[in-house]
């Protein structure tokens, strides 16, 4: 257990090499640094020192892998590749465009993120859960049949509509939560109401209908006939026999995801003016911050290959067949 | 007294009805034994006595009287205390049928709080000791996946035993289990009967079966009952046609050469005839069996059949099959394929580098010998390494050490086109997108599709259809055909009629004998059944635990076995004699095949063995060679 | 008149042309043909068929390009590039207002000072000109060509339920009530739609006093090719890869693995948005490479889907890898192989025709993702070129409208409609595409 665990761990590490490479091949190769301060100076700007001063302010000034210049060690550490792909393994982001540190700022914006994600995590999953369980009782009947006509309904809407929808009625019409905003502490909680509640709606349609399946999938089994035999009821059946079997695959899928809530999310921070990671990266891509959409590209696949590092714990502890081989 | 009565009982699904005026009897304490072939509505008509029909099927019309009440007309949470309770389910596959991530003891304890006064997990140790499995105190805390298959079948009954029913319904008990296991359930099942005075709903394709545990035979063909009788009766003379054709399909021993089959095939539920559903196959068949229903006619007390025949069983003779003529001895020949010290061993590993801990040896050091024109048949019971074995005979498993012989010439990697294999299932062995001419035509792009579809028994218009128009057996004809048209001299037989009904079956061993007296093809034949070794194979080789433990002529192995297992193997079969009485006195080998990961010490076999001593522990025994071909690897064979 | 041929409309004809070709192979192929017989049967999947068409038939139209000649001697061409649609659509694309008016309106939507006459709504340029000073006849007008637009429509309607005659007898078994059906309903919304926008903005303007139908009809285009041409660029590296890995297995296996794990660990979003920020800079950098606007934009566009089709092709490989992994150990692959099949063959003639039915529900799943997915990176700023219309940029320029007293709806209301109907075809008719491919999943 303890040995496969860490030969997971083993194999995180050259997928985050690769990650590193392609993030360094998009950001250097692909465009050269002299292409990005051009296009950041803009048009009426560029001059030659005006561009050396920019590649010098942010360290891009120095060469791709290898600098003939320096002496010793330096010829490999003093290099864009090792100062900006490198440092990162060690968690040295460096510097955003406005000058501040982005480790620190990612620090002070993780909170608000979780804030939001976690209870959208949490609720989102149990209301979807609870959905499907609610069709699966009633399949084959009226009810199921409208209930996946919703789903798919709800699936076909864009998440902007949710937001912006969800924004207006709430917010501007009933006057019930602020628009948009945040707080420190339990003041928070009247901002966040909101984005989680039009979060959890925007993804019921989808993962309902998803989880559905899985029920209806683990319905037909064998086992679920013997318990029948048994004389158990439709709802003991359910509860008892096809929901522990059909959480096994909805709960290990999930917690691939929950590293990845640090991310927080884009729209709803955005649009709510959530002061998290979410639209830390989206005002970094729209000033066209390319030190720290690098640090969040690299931040977020580290914490994609911990939630597939979780996922294979969390099978090993919901299900007997393999936490006992 | 009578416990359960069925009246004209009729399932719909749709519009086709899969059952139809099904009526039995079963007296308490009896076991009443429904027989027929697969899609003969007898899983359903069980299913339709629990309530617990699939969603899609429902109960048109009948009566079900259960010790003295309508189970059709209770309400659904009355017929619930009924189920598990006075009524017990047994199915089929133990390895689905319980639920994977609840315990063994949490599922008996279950039935035992819905029916058994309360849960309790002495109970459930007392239920499982009294299914016979040893240590119940600590099975009761694994999961499924712990047990072996027999284990799980026998907690399975535990746990139907739960609710202490008056009426036990097996559905197919013992058919994905090994002989030897099979043997052993029987047994338990008997025993259980007996102790307890439970009654037995035993349903099953297995006329062996039903001979050495039922009172009374139901036959099903085609969704109807077609004779009822008791047992005796029935197996001295079985009096519908479809019954008699179906004793005549069965390999047995002294029954060499063809096995008279039936022709055609079950017309399937949406599309039945009108008269008897039998007619277009039965060799007796009158005008009037065409147009009209055959009434039911008891032809002696408590045998009834459903026939237009006065006496049907005095019409045509039984046993017309070309019986006695024994494939004839081809001279002998230099080894057409020799394999010499053949293994297959596949690595676990474990650990940070992934690093080999130990090795499943499949297949441990097999030596055979196959002359042109002869068959040799590969015996054993699952995992015992026979089906890894072929493969790795034809190339398509690379093996571990060990030599093949082609004609005294060694080969590597894939075996030459003239070594074929026909494969156990036919479902999966045809491509579901190729027609049936191109899929005959794969190895040989120039073969006469006509021709082989001809020799296979089929019509060459049939190349321009598709796999799926196709039944069973005919598919398992189509993959034969495959393999004819690059004219192979050896044929590798993974179980070619395991899935196929008897009738289908007696089909395509005919097919066999046929092919190999007009084309001298060999057969390396893989199977665990026993009585189709004796119908149609020269030499016998019996696999335990990836090695062979017995070789020999057909007869020398199957007369007079040497080694125990074999024995046990021959003596698990159950066998119907011609008086019909259940034979009792069976040699059965206590526990389950250890894993081929872990072989015990010494003789593999020895921690089964009744005549094990302690030499068995701590060698393997060699080989001792009793006559020019009979080869044991015992330390006391007899 | 030039005809201009953008990439995208390249691509798009050739996903045209290669969707016929397809058709008429699934046509001759058994097992195709049964499977798209139960979609046909399907009323569902029918009218969602329908409905795609229409669209595609937008699209379509917007696709084939020209320049037109300017006046005068020589061979001169405008600069803009046009498509069949905003010929079409003439009335709507050249009579602009000058900002927001609501649907109908005959007055601007703000308060301006009129020469004279003090701060009032100004009389809009175009919509409802033709009422002149008789601004009382305006509700009996709006009446009068809604009646006349939904008798055309009942006549158009007719004549193609008539024209659709032969077709019903020639395939009696398929659901051609849900296609007319569908169709009449189109037609009955489309002549009043067109009856009115000859004299009105039918949706309004937006706030460059854009028409608001224009907008959303063009909007089409994008979303369609961004929801095909992206499935159409990953498909075949998905395929090639996801069938050799599990074919082959060993080093290859692994290697392809984690190629995939690898680029399958950088969010998504994130990693669109530092590919679409590099691919901006390196287009902003090479004026040179395009003569017109509409090349670049066009080019972003390919661009985009490029990137999408590089992150989303992980997902189907997968599918495939574990798909291929269990074919290869069915028995009619070992037969083959002991027959001496190569693996070539048995990798085309065996794995690939099994695994089709996959390839298919994966392109009509993934579309109506694509087309959601293409308004939200709009928005963030990472989609299309801001010129591109879209129904992302369309959001995105029309977000701040709600927060206006009194509130503009009629932009985002249109987008939505036209996104939701789209969408929701597409997702039903995935739907029903899967139910008919793989009954195993049929629900």
């Amino acid at each position: 257990m303890l040995a496969y665990l860490i030969r997971r761990l083993l194999y995180a590490v050259p997928i985050l090499i690769g990650v590193n490479v392609i993030t360094f091949a998009l950001f250097f190769v692909v465009n050269t640094p002299d292409d990005m301060a051009r296009m950041q100076l803009g048009v009426k700007h560029v001059t030659p020192e005006a561009i050396e001063k920019w590649k010098a302010e942010r360290g891009y000034d120095k060469p791709l892998f290898w600098n003939a210049a320096a002496s010793g060690a330096g010829k490999l550490t003093e290099t864009i590749f090792f100062e900006k792909s490198l440092k990162m393994f060690a968690l040295d982001f460096g510097r955003a465009d406005d000058g501040r540190d982005i480790a620190r700022e990612i620090r002070q914006r993780m909170g608000p993120s979780l804030a939001v994600a976690v209870p959208v995590f949490v609720l989102g999953l149990f209301a979807a859960i609870s959905f499907a369980l609610l069709l699966v009782y009633f399949r084959a009947t009226y009810l199921d049949f409208a209930g996946v006509v919703l789903c798919v309904a709800m699936m076909s809407v864009s998440s902007l509509f949710y937001i912006i929808g969800g924004q207006w009625l709430v917010a501007k019409v009933w006057h019930l939560v602020p628009i948009s905003g945040y707080g420190e502490g339990l003041s928070a909680a009247k901002f966040i109401v909101l984005p989680v509640v039009i979060s959890v709606l925007a993804g019921l349609g989808a993962s309902a209908r998803w989880y559905r399946t899985i029920f209806l999938e683990e319905i037909t089994r064998d086992y679920v006939r013997t318990a029948r035999a048994k004389g158990l009821s439709e709802r003991l059946v359910l509860f008892r026999h096809v929901l522990r079997n059909a959480l096994i695959p909805i709960l290990t899928g999930a917690v691939v995801l929950i590293p990845s809530l640090f991310m927080g999310s884009l729209l709803i921070e955005a649009f709510f003016g959530i002061p998290g990671l979410g639209s830390y990266t989206i005002e970094a891509i729209n000033a066209q911050d390319f030190a720290v959409v690098r640090a969040m590209v690299f931040i977020g696949s580290a914490l994609y290959i911990l939630g597939l590092l979780l996922t294979d714990i969390s099978y090993t502890i919901a299900d007997p067949r393999i936490r006992l081989q | 007294m009578t416990l359960l009565t069925v009246r004209d009982l009729t399932v719909e699904i749709g519009a086709a009805r899969p059952v139809e005026g099904v009526s039995f009897e079963i007296a308490a304490g009896e076991t009443f034994a429904l027989v027929g072939e697969s899609g003969c509505g007898k899983t359903l008509t069980a299913l339709a006595l629990l309530r617990l029909l699939p969603e899609a099927a429902r109960i048109e019309s009948g009566s079900i009287r259960f010790a003295g009440e309508e189970l059709l007309a209770l309400s659904e949470a009355e017929m619930r205390k009924r189920r598990g309770g006075q009524l017990g389910m047994i199915f089929q596959e133990p390895a689905t049928s319980l639920n994977p991530v609840m315990t063994i003891g949490a599922q008996i304890a279950e039935a035992l709080a819905l029916h058994g006064g309360g849960a309790s997990e002495a109970k459930a140790v007392d239920l499982l000791s009294a299914v016979g499995i040893p240590d119940p105190a600590r099975r009761a805390r694994e999961y499924p996946f712990q047990l072996s298959g027999g284990m799980k079948q026998r907690a399975m009954i535990a746990m139907a035993l739960a609710g202490a029913p008056q009426l036990l319904i097996a559905d197919e008990p013992t058919t994905a289990l090994d002989v030897t296991i099979q043997a052993q359930v029987l047994e338990l099942l008997a025993r259980l009967q007996e102790a307890r005075g439970m009654a037995m709903l035993l349903i099953t394709h297995d006329l062996g079966i039903v001979a050495q545990q039922a009172q009374r035979v139901g036959v099903m063909y085609a969704g109807q009952l077609v004779e009822l009788a008791p047992r005796t009766a029935f197996f001295s003379a079985p009096s519908h046609p479809y019954a008699r054709r179906l004793f005549a399909a069965l390999p047995a021993a002294g029954r060499r050469g063809r096995l008279q089959t039936l022709p055609g095939s079950v017309p399937s539920p949406a599309q039945r005839p009108d008269g008897c559903r039998f007619a277009s196959r039965c060799d007796v068949a009158l005008p009037v069996c065409a147009h009209e229903p055959p009434p039911w006619r008891e032809i002696a007390p408590g045998q009834q059949v459903r026939c237009h025949l006065e006496e049907p069983r005095k019409v045509g003779a039984g046993g017309t099959a070309q019986s006695g003529a024994a494939v004839p001895e081809p001279p002998p020949a230099t080894a057409l394929l020799a394999v010499r010290d053949l293994a297959v061993h596949f690595p676990i590993r474990r650990g940070l580098l992934q690093r080999p801990v130990g090795w499943v040896r499949a297949v441990d050091g097999i030596d055979l010998e196959l002359p042109a024109g002869r068959t040799l048949a590969l015996v054993g019971e699952s995992g015992c390494g026979k089906t890894t074995a072929g493969r790795a005979i034809l190339g398509l498993q690379a093996a571990t050490r060990g030599e093949r012989l082609w004609q005294g010439e060694a080969l590597k990697g894939l075996a030459p086109q003239r070594m074929q294999m026909v494969f156990q299932d036919p479902f999966g062995s045809l491509n579901p997108r190729l027609r049936v001419g191109a899929i005959v035509k794969e190895g040989n792009p120039t073969a006469d599709v006509g021709a082989l579809l001809a020799a296979v028994g089929l019509e060459p218009e049939m190349a321009k259809r598709y796999p799926h128009e196709f039944s069973g057996g005919q598919r398992q004809r189509i993959a034969i055909a495959r393999a004819l048209a690059v004219d192979p001299q050896l044929l590798i037989c993974d179980e070619p009629t395991s899935a196929l009904d008897v009738s289908v079956q007696a089909q395509i061993l005919n097919l066999l004998v046929e092919l190999q007296e007009e084309r001298g093809l060999a057969y390396l034949f893989i199977t665990h059944n026993l009585a189709v070794v004796e119908h149609l194979a020269h030499q016998v080789a019996v696999m335990y635990l990836g090695r062979i433990v017995e070789q020999g002529s057909v007869d020398e192995v199957m007369r007079t076995p040497q080694h125990p297992y074999t024995q046990a193997l021959l003596a698990a079969v159950p066998r119907i004699d011609t008086s019909g009485k259940a034979d009792r006195e069976r040699l059965l080998v206590p526990g389950d095949p250890p894993s081929p990961a872990q072989p015990p010490p010494g003789c593999h076999f020895h921690p089964r063995c009744p005549r094990a001593a302690a030499r068995c522990r701590a060698a393997y025994p060699e080989a001792v060679q009793l006559s020019a071909t009979h080869g044991v690897r015992c330390f006391f064979p007899g | 008149m030039k005809f201009v041929l953008l990439w995208s409309d390249f691509l798009f004809f050739l996903l045209v042309a290669g969707g016929v070709i397809f058709g008429l192979w699934a046509r001759r192929v058994e097992h195709q043909r049964a499977a798209w017989r139960k979609v046909g049967q399907s009323r569902v999947g029918m009218a969602a068929a329908t409905v795609l068409v229409l669209f595609l038939a937008v699209a379509l139209l917007d696709s084939v390009h020209y320049r037109e000649r300017l006046p005068g001697e020589g061979e001169h061409y405008a600069v803009e590039v046009r498509s069949v649609l905003d010929a079409l659509l003439t009335p709507l694309r050249t009579r602009p207002e000058k900002t927001y008016s609501a649907p109908l309106a005959t007055h601007s939507f703000a308060k301006e000072n009129i020469a004279g006459e003090g701060r009032d709504f100004p009389r809009l340029k175009f919509g409802g000109a033709h009422l002149g000073e008789a601004l009382s006849r305006h509700g009996a007008d709006i009446a009068l060509r809604c009646a006349q637009g939904l008798g055309l429509g009942a006549v158009a309607g007719l004549a193609l339920w008539l024209a659709g005659l032969p077709l019903r007898r020639r395939a009696p078994h398929l659901a051609w009530d849900a296609v007319f059906v569908t169709l009449g309903v189109f037609c009955l919304i489309a002549g009043p739609l067109a009856m009115l926008a000859q004299g009105y903005h039918v949706l309004g303007t937006d706030k460059v006093g854009q028409d608001v139908l224009y907008l959303t009809l063009k909007s089409i285009r994008t979303g369609l090719l961004i929801g095909t041409l992206t499935t159409l660029i990953m498909l075949p590296a998905a395929i090639f890869l996801g069938i050799l890995a599990g074919y082959a297995g060993g080093w290859i296996d692994d290697v392809i693995q984690y190629l995939y794990t690898t680029l399958n660990s950088i969010p998504g979003v994130l990693l669109i948005a530092a590919a679409v920020l590099m691919m901006q800079v390196m287009i902003d950098t090479h004026p040179q490479w395009f003569s017109t606007s509409a090349e670049r934009a066009d080019a972003r566009l390919l661009a985009l889907c490029a990137i999408l089709g590089l992150t989303s092709w992980t997902g189907l490989c997968r599918l495939l890898r574990g798909e291929t992994l269990k074919l290869r150990e069915l028995e009619y692959v070992q037969a083959a192989r002991a027959l001496g099949v190569s693996s070539g063959r048995i990798l085309t003639r065996h794995i690939l025709p099994n695994v089709m039915h996959l390839v298919i529900i994966a392109i009509v799943m993934d579309f109506s993702g694509l087309v959601l997915a293409e308004a939200v990176l709009s928005y963030v700023g990472i989609g299309v070129d801001p010129n591109t219309i879209s129904f992302g940029t369309m959001i995105n320029t029309a977000r701040m409208e709600l927060a206006r007293e009194p509130m503009v709806w009629w932009s985002l209301t249109a987008a939505f409609v036209f996104m939701f109907v789209l969408v929701l075809a597409a997702n039903l008719f995935a739907d029903v595409v899967r139910d008919a491919f793989d009954p195993r999943l049929a629900r």
